[in-house]
């Protein structure tokens, strides 16, 4: 390959002694990546998901779920990280307010389409019952909101963690680092190692959330995960479940 | 001067260097430009293809999508040993991150024309090619503006992004700002991208409703 980024300079990049210790080996870099994806995604939850299943539920706000979710396209984080800066301080905590500002629009807006698209019979069935509104949520509504909850929290997840490397260029820390630092030095097979290692990273989350989706959603709805890959429905660019590349 | 005590937008250097200002949103428009006309050459094509042979959407779709997880410092910074800090990477980058938006909707879009209208076209003696032409491209085109949106909008996003190999429209406004600790370039950067991204997607529905006249009453 041009360059000088052979596997076999990837391989001994990896094999590396040095790579692996202190605060600038991967172990250090990868907790604090894991670390600012996973304290933003609790912040980004405990914001989307009660506003997503209160309005849901209620069927109201729709637009305003919509909207948001195409508003949160157009902002880019890096505007986010840099603006938030002499607020927060160089380190986490602006990355993390451009990591939770990335997640809540899918999760709230999966939420809410989630639980809004629950058939109405269904739900007039749950009244018929003598079902509670709570009762309602939390036994009718959010299981069969659950496919789409979670692709919401899968899609949030992958670009957290895909964007949390731009926290590396206002220093704190994480896998980005590793890419950082390749561009600063030239050196293109720390580079692509940082690459990697982020790319694999998104794929563990993803094979983890899969696995916890198969754990929380019923059986018979586990076909629905394929509605996470259906085609944008034509008219808006408004669907809920659509990836973006961080 | 110390960021936090600045003022967000100092008036007097947005007014000395509107020329400046014009020149980043000029490059930013035009890497989106390029990147989405060329995702559209590249789609066009691999839809016709995927429709008329079916087995090819699968790994098509699973290409893309492959691409299009790929985080985006990661693959412009990997995209440098081999094209350099250029446009070219830019692009390639760029461009890569169109083609699952675009192919997907393209494929709902020729999807979405109702086997009736075909038959009736059929019935009507309208040939291949003047049936895609006159029927199904028109009854596609919603699809298909929905997915030049959503790429376009997501490109000029990502734009900022190049700035780490060189290139960057408005992001390299924003990035210099955080270099010279100056919160005016941070703010006019910031404002400008999501305003053009509003303002593309605006341009974009009243295309579509100018192409479209049909649909207009619906939406």
């Amino acid at each position: 390959m041009i360059a000088g980024v052979s596997a076999s300079a990837i391989g001994s990049w990896f094999s590396e002694a040095s790579h692996w210790h202190g605060a600038d080996g991967i172990p250090h870099r990868l907790a604090q990546h894991v670390e600012i994806c996973a304290i933003s995604m609790v912040i980004a939850a405990a914001i989307a998901l009660p506003p997503g299943l209160v309005l849901g539920h209620l069927r109201k706000g729709g637009v305003l779920a919509q909207n948001l979710a195409n508003l949160g396209r157009a902002i880019p984080s890096l505007a986010i990280l840099i603006i938030a800066v002499p607020f927060l301080g160089i380190g986490a905590h602006p990355a993390e307010l451009a990591l939770v500002a990335l997640a809540v629009p899918p999760l709230l807006t999966n939420t809410y389409v989630g639980m809004a698209s629950v058939d109405d019979d269904v739900r007039e069935a749950a009244r018929g019952m003598g079902m509670s509104a709570a009762q309602m949520v939390w036994r009718v509504e959010l299981p069969l909101a659950a496919p789409l909850l979670m692709a919401g929290l899968r899609t949030a997840t992958f670009n957290v963690i895909a964007t949390a490397t731009l926290a590396a260029e206002i220093a704190s820390g994480g896998l980005g680092q590793f890419i950082s630092t390749g561009l600063e030095v030239n050196d293109s097979v720390e580079i692509v190692c940082g690459a990697i290692l982020v790319v694999a990273l998104a794929l563990a989350a993803e094979a983890t959330l899969a696995v916890v989706q198969h754990a929380v959603v019923a059986a018979p709805l586990r076909q629905q995960r394929r509605a996470r890959q259906a085609p944008d429905p034509p008219e808006e660019p408004s669907n809920a479940t659509v990836l973006e590349p961080a | 001067m110390l960021l936090a005590s600045q003022p967000w937008v100092q008036w007097s250097w947005v007014r000395t260097h509107l020329h400046v200002i014009r020149h980043e949103v000029w490059q930013h428009l035009l890497l989106t430009l390029l990147a989405v006309g060329i995702g559209l050459l590249i789609t066009f094509p691999l839809a016709l293809l995927a429709r008329a042979w079916r087995p090819l959407e699968g790994p098509l779709i699973a290409l893309t999508g492959t691409l299009y997880a790929v985080p985006s410092l990661a693959l412009f910074a990997v995209l440098v040993p081999f094209t350099g800090f250029t446009t070219t990477s830019a692009e390639i980058g760029l461009v890569g991150y169109t083609l699952l938006i675009l192919l997907r909707n393209m494929l709902a879009g020729l999807d979405a024309v109702p086997d009736d209208v075909r038959d009736a076209a059929l019935g009507m003696g309208f040939g291949r090619w003047r049936m895609f032409t006159r029927v199904e491209l028109p009854l596609a085109l919603p699809a298909l503006f929905a997915g030049i949106r959503i790429a376009t909008v997501t490109t000029i996003g990502l734009v900022t992004v190049t700035v780490f190999i060189g290139e960057g429209g408005l992001g390299a406004m924003l990035f210099q700002g955080f270099q010279n600790t100056f919160r005016t370039q941070e703010v006019v950067g910031a404002v400008l991208v999501v305003a053009l991204a509003v303002a593309a997607d605006v341009v974009l529905v009243g295309v579509q409703r100018v192409l479209t006249p049909w649909a207009r009453g619906r939406a």
